[in-house]
């Protein structure tokens, strides 16, 4: 969790090497700690936070540490203060289920609060909390179209070009000297961007996994991985998995 | 016949006893009377000593006086509870006990209980309980936990435990002594009675099967029975060269088959699958007679190892190659020779591997032993040696897992609501938990509640409750349907099914081939597609992996990549190392080795010098552009890895510029860009402050806190201590789910409670564990004023067995991101069409 040591470590901004590039000719900076900042715009994308993801867990028995949700926060704390963008935008599963937005504690309701001060905050909705987020601030929608983008959780099988969305928590691999090294990573062929999973406990998805396929023109594809303070910026024919 | 054996026998056990022209032997006529007399006991005995049938006779006996129970009777419970490490040796006992019985007429019912029991049956056994019942430590688990298990086992009278010395020493032992305390308060009327082969310190287990208090120890009897007779154990002398390095064996693949020919049947035993699947390829390459020669190992399929055990049994096999799936007691046809391929690591394991030749105790047993390397040369000797002399080096049962304690106490709460005060008392009475403390038991209670976390939001969603009369009972039956499912300490490595599938004409895979087995999926994670590798006994080409599943083709090529499997190796034993160093000091012990080993120790003792048993022999010198440290430490290749990983860090911050390490059993070869030499020469830093044992505080702890090893062992913690699922009602996590999950809660709780409960007991599982590092402690300390250092211009005699490991091993550390930087540097260029570096 080279992320969340190194969020809590508050490391100095100009110590991270992001990686720039470009959807359907619009500008943007992939950070290392997950979020996609647009440089003209001033917009913030995170996405798959999945927060209260330990709480969903307990509620069925499961007691999974209940840290996730503050460690989650504390990054985005960091990725906004690094960019202070005018607008954030949440792609979708905020929350790990329903439940997560009305059961999360106070505190974390009033971090939130505080970070979404001064500025737009956009929660779109995600196939685990559909409902929208209750008692924060910001507009809860389907579908967000702005600055010559559109933001939706799950990636459309018809509309490609300038879409950025999460929903699969894309990761890849690459392989030096007999080892693999696998990162949660933004896939992007130019036309589309797939956000990694925010979220400190969630998982990946290979990019090569099936459920990706058809989404990208693989001569085009790149992944950024995310590394421990800069991004590693990969060719997909130059992954394994 | 003694006039005591017709006291205590009844007479159809007499009339049985001389029909077949046999009489009781002294052992089991002793266990016997000792159990009459009420003492709970150990009897030590070789295999082929009717141990069995001694286990089983105080039962056998008093239900035989018992009588036919009249039906209209009252419900009575079982009366015999025997329990085995292995389901295989469950079902092989039914049958082998069902005989006797059957042909004396007893009226006992005997019946197993295993994870295979259909539902049905397992309901009835409920209902209408056997006598006998023959089980695993899982399924005892899930019967305390039952809420009738107070009326199933409160006719209880004898407990036998088989094969004791391999249950005690793992956290299945703990969680088997936590069930036997907990039987102990059902019945308190129990005994106990232990099965087992020659252990080191037959006290441990003496204590074990009896309760202890806080005031005083309590232990059960002994019984031993000294060894038949003794077994004939060669090494094998060949003509080939003995290799430097490497496993294989298979410069004595001739001489095996030879063996094979020249005998009935032969049990090959080996290390580990990847040697099992390399000597079975092998031996087939070279079998121009057809001998009928299998394979045996824990990956493959489950109805070929039962063809294969089935051919065995009717003697239709030549050959059987195995690993440790063969270790236990069960009876196999007529093996006359057992060949031992590699070193066996241990003394013990050999003398148990070599029990399986000749089942009867006045026959020697016939054994080979085949060194893989000029290392295991001595290695074997020292077994050799081990074995004739008749040390003993099984391990230590060891402190109780708090992660084990973990899941017994839920188990506990879903039987019947308990009171936290005495079922302290309780745990504190089986041996491994003896020196629990409250305080550790409240935070156990307290985890299993919420988790135990200092941050105390769940416990609206506690699974169990502190209710007003002061018991603690689970909340829901859904918390007793998620224990049943998860009950068990034994946590698979992810596998994924191997499955055979050909290419059809347009070159596409196609689907539902034949299933060969299970692979980890570490291994197939190292593979890329087209790599070949050794599986089932057949080269397959790694396709791919879909589903959860892992596609691979005929290939044709003859070097194909191994299969490298986690838990296959074992360290050298402590023991075993020892000898080994008194060796090499004794001129008189060295004499009588090969002498292609003499001569390559009398070329060390020219070269450089062969070091006294108490001595560390530190070797530096140049080779290439690089300079290597060669320790030769001789403790097994778990510690040397975490002295090496150690090592590094502390060259590294003296500026030494350290590129890497590589370990075996034996020794440990670190090398650098900075001459070694010199720098110790001049002190900066002086060997003795950089073997100091303070190595084991700081640099471990910031080392463990990243180590993969430490997070394999959290994910085996976890998923035992039930905080993540192994399995959930209706759908299947695969392992894959499991261990990306594993790691990032590790992470979050190393971040915010470090700690936490389930890190504490992570931490002490890897120090005896993967780490071995109370092992490295002890050394470091032995070592302190003896370590002896030789300058070289070149590389010795005796360190040319690890250097040639270099390259083939690889090592597990957290350059991650430096692997990171390398590809994406080689591949930058190409890759940054779509733009770099901002």
């Amino acid at each position: 969790m080279h992320r969340l040591v190194h969020a809590m470590s508050a490391p100095p901004a100009n110590a991270t090497f992001h990686a720039r590039t470009t959807v359907n000719g619009v500008a943007a900076i992939c950070d290392p700690l997950g979020g996609l900042y647009l440089t003209e715009s001033g917009t913030l994308v995170v996405s798959d936070l999945h927060l209260e993801k330990g709480s969903a867990f307990a509620r069925r028995g499961m007691m999974l540490p209940p840290y996730d949700t503050l460690a989650t926060l504390r990054i985005l704390e960091a990725v906004i203060a690094r960019h202070d963008p005018r607008t954030v935008i949440s792609l979708g599963d905020n929350f790990h289920d329903r439940k997560g937005s009305v059961a999360m504690p106070e505190t974390f309701r009033q971090m939130i609060a505080a970070m979404a001060r001064g500025r737009d905050w956009i929660w779109i909705n995600g196939n685990h909390d559909p409902d929208g987020a209750w008692g924060l601030p910001g507009a809860s929608m389907d579908e967000l179209r702005h600055a010559g983008l559109v933001f939706r959780h799950e990636p459309s099988r018809i509309e490609a070009e300038g879409e950025i969305a999460g929903h699969l928590h894309p990761s890849a691999t690459v392989r030096r000297r007999e080892r693999s090294v696998r990162r949660a990573c933004f896939a992007t062929d130019g036309k589309r961007l797939l956000m990694p999973a925010f979220g400190v406990t969630t998982g990946g998805l290979d990019l090569r996994h099936r459920a990706m396929s058809g989404l990208f023109d693989h001569g085009k594809l790149v992944a950024h991985m995310l590394g421990r303070n800069r991004i590693y910026s990969v060719r997909y024919d130059n992954l394994i998995g | 016949m003694p006039e005591s054996d017709a006291l205590t026998l009844p007479a159809p056990f007499l009339r049985w006893f001389a029909e077949k022209g046999w009489r009781p032997r002294a052992h089991q006529v002793e266990l016997l009377s000792r159990a009459e007399a009420g003492e709970s006991t150990l009897l030590i005995a070789p295999t082929g000593a009717g141990k069995t049938l001694a286990g089983f006779l105080p039962s056998l006996v008093t239900l035989t006086r018992r009588g036919k129970i009249p039906p209209g009777s009252p419900f009575i419970g079982i009366h015999t509870l025997y329990i085995s490490p292995l389901k295989a040796l469950a079902v092989d006992i039914e049958r082998n006990l069902m005989k006797p019985v059957a042909e004396m007429g007893l009226p006992v019912r005997i019946e197993n209980r295993t994870g295979d029991t259909p539902q049905g049956k397992r309901q009835r056994q409920k209902l209408n309980p056997p006598d006998i019942l023959l089980t695993t430590p899982e399924q005892l688990a899930l019967l305390i936990a039952d809420g009738e298990a107070e009326r199933f086992f409160k006719d209880l009278r004898y407990v036998v435990l088989d094969e004791l010395h391999s249950l005690v020493t793992s956290k299945r032992g703990h969680l088997l002594s936590l069930g036997l305390a907990r039987l102990r308060r059902l019945a308190p009327e129990l005994q106990t009675i232990g099965l087992s082969a020659t252990v080191a310190e037959p006290m441990d287990l003496q204590r074990w099967l009896v309760a202890q208090t806080e005031e005083r120890q309590y232990h059960a009897g002994l019984i031993t029975v000294s060894g038949g007779a003794k077994p004939e154990i060669s090494i094998l002398r060949t003509d080939e060269q003995v290799p430097w390095a490497g496993h294989s064996a298979r410069y004595a693949i001739v001489d095996i088959y030879a063996a094979i020919k020249d005998h009935g049947t032969t049990l090959l035993f080996v290390n580990t699958r990847s040697q099992a699947e390399m000597l079975f390829q092998e031996l087939w390459k070279i079998n121009d007679d057809n001998l009928p020669i299998a394979l045996h190992h824990g990956s493959l399929d489950v109805a070929q190892r039962r063809k294969v055990e089935a051919a065995m049994s009717e003697n239709r096999l030549r050959a059987v190659v195995a690993t440790s799936t063969l270790d236990l007691g069960i009876d196999w046809g007529d093996v006359d020779l057992v060949v031992h391929v590699g070193a066996p690591k241990g003394a013990s394991r050999l003398a148990q591997r070599i029990g399986r030749a000749n089942h009867r105790m006045d026959e020697p047993s016939r054994a080979i032993l085949v060194p893989a390397n000029r290392f295991e040369v001595m290695e074997c000797q020292a077994a050799l040696d081990a074995n004739y002399i008749g040390a003993q080096d099984t391990p230590p049962v060891g402190r109780g897992a708090l992660d084990v304690l973990a899941q017994h106490v839920l188990g506990i709460a879903c039987a019947k609501p308990f009171d936290a005060v005495e079922l302290h008392r309780e745990i504190t009475s089986a041996a491994p938990y003896a020196d629990l403390s409250w305080e550790t038991f409240e935070r156990i209670v307290d985890f299993v509640a919420t988790g135990g976390y200092a941050l105390r939001t769940y416990e609206r969603y506690a699974r169990i409750r502190k209710t007003k009369d002061g018991l603690w009972r689970v909340s829901n039956p859904m918390v007793a349907q998620q224990y049943r499912l998860n009950v068990g300490t034994i946590v698979e490595s992810p596998m994924l099914n191997v499955r055979m599938v050909k290419r059809n004409a347009r070159g596409s895979l196609g689907r539902g081939g034949m299933t060969l087995g299970k692979v980890e999926e570490y291994f197939l994670e190292m593979l890329s597609p087209g790599d070949t590798f050794l599986f089932s006994g057949k080269v397959v080409r790694f396709e791919g992996i879909r589903e959860n599943e892992c596609l691979v083709s005929q290939a044709f090529s003859f070097d194909p990549k191994v299969p490298t499997y986690a838990g296959g190796k074992f360290p050298l034993s402590t023991y075993l190392a020892a000898q080994v160093r008194k060796m090499l000091a004794d001129p008189a012990r060295r004499a009588s080795l090969p002498d292609q080993v003499r001569d390559w120790l009398a070329l060390q003792k020219d070269v450089s010098m062969l070091p006294r048993a108490d001595e560390l022999l530190i070797e530096t010198f140049p080779r290439g552009s690089r300079h290597y440290m060669v320790i030769y430490a001789f403790e097994g290749r778990l510690a040397h890895q975490t002295l090496g990983m150690l090592l590094t860090r502390r060259l590294d911050r003296a500026g030494l510029k350290p590129l890497g390490f590589v370990a075996t059993d034996y020794s440990l070869a670190v090398w650098a860009l900075d001459d070694l030499s010199s720098a110790f020469r001049a002190r900066r830093p002086s060997l003795a402050q950089l073997f100091d044992e303070d190595m084991l505080g700081d640099d471990l702890e910031v080392w463990l806190n990243e180590s993969f090893l430490l997070k394999r062992t959290f994910r085996n913690c976890a998923v035992i201590a039930g905080l993540i699922d192994q399995r959930h009602p209706g759908k299947e996590k695969t392992g894959r789910q499991i261990t990306v999950s594993a790691d990032l809660i590790y992470d979050v709780l190393r971040a915010h409670e470090p700690d936490h409960i389930l890190l504490e007991a992570t931490r002490s599982d890897a120090a005896t564990g993967l780490l071995d590092i109370g092992r490295l402690g002890s050394m470091l300390k032995r070592i302190k004023g003896h370590i002896t250092h030789r300058r070289l211009d070149h590389i010795s005699p005796l360190a040319i067995p690890v250097m040639l490991e270099i390259g083939k091993e690889v090592i597990h550390g957290e350059a991650h991101d430096f692997l990171l930087t390398e590809a994406a540097d080689d591949l930058l260029n190409e890759a940054m069409g779509a733009g770099h570096d901002g």
